[in-house]
This record gives structure tokens, C-alpha cells and sequence, in this order.
């Protein structure tokens, strides 16, 4: 089963975040489909819309992959199911 | 390709992370219908196996629900089929069946189960009455189990002996409990025109006319509408508040409807429906008396608190209306006293007091709720106290109820203390001019015409 979900990732700006997050999403066997990146006064802010299959790899444990990388990273990321934005922000 | 904006999505988190928007419960519906039995001993077996069975897996998808939406599920509940509809013939007290009901709740880890119930708002049949009756020792000697009783609708009027009969089952309900500020008595309930479909305690049952096991959804989100209102301009008129307030009220809506559809395919069972009701926590910011503050009264209970809470219901109706189509249960800003802040420092500071929350009844959800008083306070008293709030809703053909607690050994200026999220309230003082004379008349206050509204 494949489900739409978006990566956001919060924090302050250093060299390796999304080849740190990218890594663990192809360990994952989980796609991206599109990035979109920011630099506001040092902080970097950076959502992705990522497929996870979740015949090669769970939700949860994609879930606790990105956690290992955000406690590596020092920062925060999240991957929520894209439905919950949509349903939220579009009519 | 990603059509959700990125300020979109920073809104959403922010919304959860730091202005407590969650759902505040997915609720279970139960229909008990298949559990009668020729006694106690055998209905209560029964309805264990039919609420462990049904519920077995509703903890754990709620949970996961949770995980993947990344908005969180504060609680997983139960409500069943009014049990007086199911007693068994013959005398005797239904305590078995509420602790057969507690015994399931832990089962399956919710933390409350509700329906240990009644409607006797035309008249109280002997099941009723034997339910009535076992309130105390039910409340007292479980942990999760909820009661409510329908004493009045619009299409019946106020059955005044029911009403009595309440008000001296919380009076003892609180004394079965004395030794925890009469604890009981908040898991306890008298409506008027309850609906079938509430997903929160402690006044949720699984209506007659339900289908076998439904999916209800309550959202969430005080905190969230007060910041949307505080970041208005000072100048932004009432308008732009009711505006503003609509359009958070479709988002968190449209959560809960995504929540509930979820939940309940999961599940395989209906989605039944979305209660669009602001619950409070004693979190700090997580008030309804905070967005009343925040549209501009000085403190909630002072004057143009019932104008403020007026707007604020009908512009989170009006918003949520577009969010689901499954409108349902209570639907209305909820103002329980011990679990929102700023009810709390509103009665400390003297703002808010009885007789204004009487009056906020008639524009919002359940008025009267969580309310300690003095624990001398007469059942005649609290018995008048009910009849007001029923009579306001059986003019006004809307839902109204009291949860009053007569906190044993305490008097105004004492507080009472029951933790989690049912918080911690200031006893209130009541009025010594109570209508005694006239609940004990009994009988029933006939129903109003509904026409000739003026």
C-alpha cells in the first residue's frame, strides 16, 4: 500500500539536513516527489511530499527513522499523511 | 506535485504544537440491544462481552490515527444504549451492570464508558426508577462509568418528580464520595432534550435509533480560536471576530471528519457524527473564557459574556457546517467551571457567578457544568437549580443540563480538587431564595407552545 504523507523538518541550518533526510527516506524505500526549501534568518525550514510504501517499510517505521534522524540533526521533523492538510486547508 | 503551500502546513503544526488543538474524543457507540437476560447477573455478563467484543480494537486504531495524522487523540471512549432500556424485570439495584461496565472499560483501556442512563423527562417507569436509585453505589464503586437521565425535553416539558428524585441522587452521590470531594457527581448528568448521539461524558448514551456500533467524533480547539481572535487588530469589529472564527472553526472541523471517516473505516462500523462543541482543559490558554476575554470582556462573567459567547457558538457553527456534513451531538461552546482556567479565575475574582452562567445556558452547550457549591446545599435547592436550566431549554427547543457538585464539608471559598481533566473548581454560592415550594409540588411543567413566540 502506498500513502501520500509530507516531511517537514524545522530547525537551525547546517550542512547535511536533506542529505540526511533524503538518506533515510531511500533506506525506507520511500519517494519524494517534491521538496520545497527555506532559509529565514538561520532557520531552516524545508517540507517534502514523499510516497511511503509501506510494503517495503511501515508508516511507524518510517516514522522512527526521521525521529533518529531529527535527534541526530537536532531538529524537528515530522511525517504526517498528506490527507490532514489537505482536508484542513482545501474546501 | 505539492499543492498544500508550506505555510499551510507550518499553520497546521503550529495549531497542534502550540495552541492545543487536538480531537478531544472518538467515542464508541454501543447498542446494547442484544443483552437482555432475566437477571441482573446475566444482563451485566452480557453486556461485558458485547462492549469488550465491539471495542476491542479502538484503543489501538485511535493510537494509530493519532501517530499518522500527527494531531492528537486525547481520548478513545465508550457510550452504550441507555441502561434502564435493558434492565431486567423485577426489584433490585443495577450497580452489577455499571460494574460490568467498569470492568469492560479497563478491558479495553478507555477511560470512560457512558449510558448507565435513564429518560424520564414524561414519566418514570420502574426500570427508571430502580436506575435512579442505584446512581450512588453505581458512581461510588466504579471508576469510568458515566451517568446521565433526560428529566425534561420541549415536547414533554419539566417532569418535576424526576427532577427531585436527581437532585437527591447527587446529593448522594456526592456523599458516597465524601472522601474525595464528591467525585461521583461529575461523572453524573441531568439533561434536558439529550441527545442520542453525544460523543462526550459524562453525558454520552447510544441513542434508541442508532445503528448497532457507530464511530462519534468531539473536536477540540479553544486555544486555537483564541489565537486567531487575539491576533485580530484591536480594531477589527465583530464582523471580522465572527469571520475569523469561522474560518478556524471549518479547519479543526474538517480534522475531526477526517478523524472519524478514519476511524470508522478502520473499524468497520458507521461513522455516526461530528460534534462541533469548544471543550476546554485546565491547560493554561486552552479556554473558552479566554476567547471571551480576547473578543473584549473585561472578564468572563462580566457584562457582554452572554453576547461574546453567542457569536462565538454560532460562528464555530456556522464554520463547522461546511467542514462536515454529520453535524451532531451538542454542538456548542462548553463552559464547565473546574476544566477551564479561566472559569476558574473568573469565579475566584467574583466576575462569574451562578446566576450568570444560568444565563449563558441560553446561548450555548451545557451551561451549568461542573459547578461545586456548598455541600449543606438542600435538595430542594439543587432540585430548582436543574428546573431553571431545563426550563431554559425546553422554551428555547435546545439541549441544556446541569452537573452540579454539593462538595461535602465545604462552603464558599473552599475548593474542590479532582485532577486530570476534570481540574479543580472554587465553590459557588447559591442563592438561600431556592424555589422549594415549588419542586416539591411535583408533577410536570406541561410543554410550551411553539408557536406564539414572543
Amino acid at each position: 500500500m502506498k500513502t501520500k504523507a509530507i516531511v517537514s523538518a524545522l530547525g537551525e541550518d547546517r550542512v547535511g539536513i536533506v542529505a540526511a533526510i533524503s538518506g533515510a527516506l531511500a533506506e525506507t524505500g520511500t519517494n519524494i516527489e517534491d521538496i520545497r526549501q527555506t532559509i529565514l534568518s538561520g532557520v531552516f525550514s524545508m517540507t517534502m511530499l514523499v510516497t511511503v510504501d509501506e510494503d517495503v517499510c511501515s508508516f511507524e517505521a518510517v516514522q522512527k527513522r526521521l525521529t533518529q534522524v531529527a535527534e541526530s540533526l537536532g531538529m524537528q521533523i515530522t511525517l504526517q499523511r498528506e490527507d490532514v492538510f489537505r482536508f484542513m486547508h482545501r474546501v | 506535485m505539492l499543492d498544500i503551500s508550506p505555510e499551510e502546513i507550518a499553520e497546521t503544526l503550529t495549531m497542534v504544537t502550540q495552541q492545543h488543538l487536538d480531537i478531544r474524543t472518538v467515542t464508541m457507540g454501543v447498542s446494547l440491544s442484544g443483552c437482555f437476560g432475566d437477571d441482573v447477573g446475566s444482563v451485566a455478563g452480557r453486556v461485558y462481552e458485547r462492549v469488550t467484543h465491539a471495542a476491542e480494537r479502538l484503543v489501538p486504531v485511535t493510537e494509530a490515527i493519532e501517530r499518522e495524522y500527527g494531531v492528537p487523540i486525547v481520548n478513545a471512549r465508550i457510550a452504550v444504549t441507555p441502561v434502564a432500556a435493558i434492565a431486567p424485570p423485577g426489584a433490585g439495584d443495577l450497580t452489577a451492570i455499571a460494574e460490568s461496565m467498569d470492568r469492560a472499560a479497563r478491558e479495553v483501556g478507555v477511560d470512560f464508558i457512558g449510558g448507565f442512563s435513564a429518560l424520564v423527562h414524561k414519566g418514570i417507569g420502574a426500570a427508571d426508577k430502580r436506575l435512579i436509585e442505584s446512581i450512588p453505589a453505581a458512581l461510588a464503586s466504579t471508576e469510568r462509568v458515566c451517568s446521565s437521565v433526560n428529566v425534561a425535553s420541549t415536547r414533554a416539558g419539566i417532569n418535576m418528580d424526576a427532577v427531585l428524585r436527581m437532585a437527591e441522587a447527587i446529593k448522594a452521590s456526592a456523599e458516597a464520595t465524601a472522601d474525595h470531594d464528591g467525585v461521583a457527581c461529575a461523572k453524573l448528568v441531568v439533561f434536558c432534550n439529550m441527545v442520542e448521539d453525544n460523543p462526550f461524558m459524562a453525558g454520552a448514551v447510544h441513542g434508541l435509533g442508532e445503528a448497532d456500533t457507530v464511530i462519534n467524533v468531539g473536536i477540540s480547539g479553544p486555544g486555537v480560536v483564541r489565537t486567531v481572535v487575539e491576533a485580530l487588530p484591536q480594531d477589527a469589529d465583530l464582523t471580522a471576530v465572527a469571520e475569523a472564527i469561522k474560518a478556524t472553526s471549518f479547519k479543526i472541523t474538517r480534522v475531526g471528519e477526517l478523524v472519524a471517516r478514519e476511524a470508522a473505516r478502520r473499524l468497520g462500523v458507521s461513522m455516526g457524527i461530528v460534534d462541533l462543541s469548544l471543550a476546554p482543559t485546565p491547560a493554561e490558554g486552552d479556554s473558552v473564557a479566554g476567547i471571551i476575554e480576547a473578543i473584549g470582556v473585561k472578564r468572563c462573567g462580566g457584562p457582554g459574556t452572554t453576547t461574546a459567547l453567542a457569536l462565538l457558538n454560532d460562528a464555530v457553527k456556522k464554520g463547522g457546517a461546511m467542514g462536515t456534513s454529520s453535524i451532531g451531538g451538542l454542538s456548542g461552546a462548553f463552559i464547565p467551571v473546574s476544566e477551564d482556567a479561566g472559569m476558574m479565575r473568573a469565579v475566584e475574582c467574583g466576575a462569574l457567578t451562578l446566576d450568570k452562567l444560568e444565563a449563558m445556558t441560553a446561548v450555548c452547550s451545557v451551561g451549568l457544568d461542573m459547578i461545586a457549591i456548598p455541600g449543606d446545599t438542600s435538595a430542594e435547592t439543587i432540585a430548582a437549580i436543574i428546573s431553571d436550566a431545563c426550563a431554559i431549554g425546553v422554551v428555547n427547543s435546545k439541549t441544556t443540563a446541569a452537573r452540579l457538585i454539593p462538595a461535602p464539608g465545604k462552603s464558599v471559598g473552599d475548593t474542590v480538587e479532582f485532577g486530570g481533566l476534570l481540574g479543580r473548581a472554587p465553590v459557588m454560592a447559591v442563592s438561600g431564595w431556592a424555589g422549594t415550594g415549588l419542586v416539591r409540588r411535583g408533577g410536570r411543567v406541561p410543554a410550551p407552545l411553539n408557536s406564539l413566540r414572543n
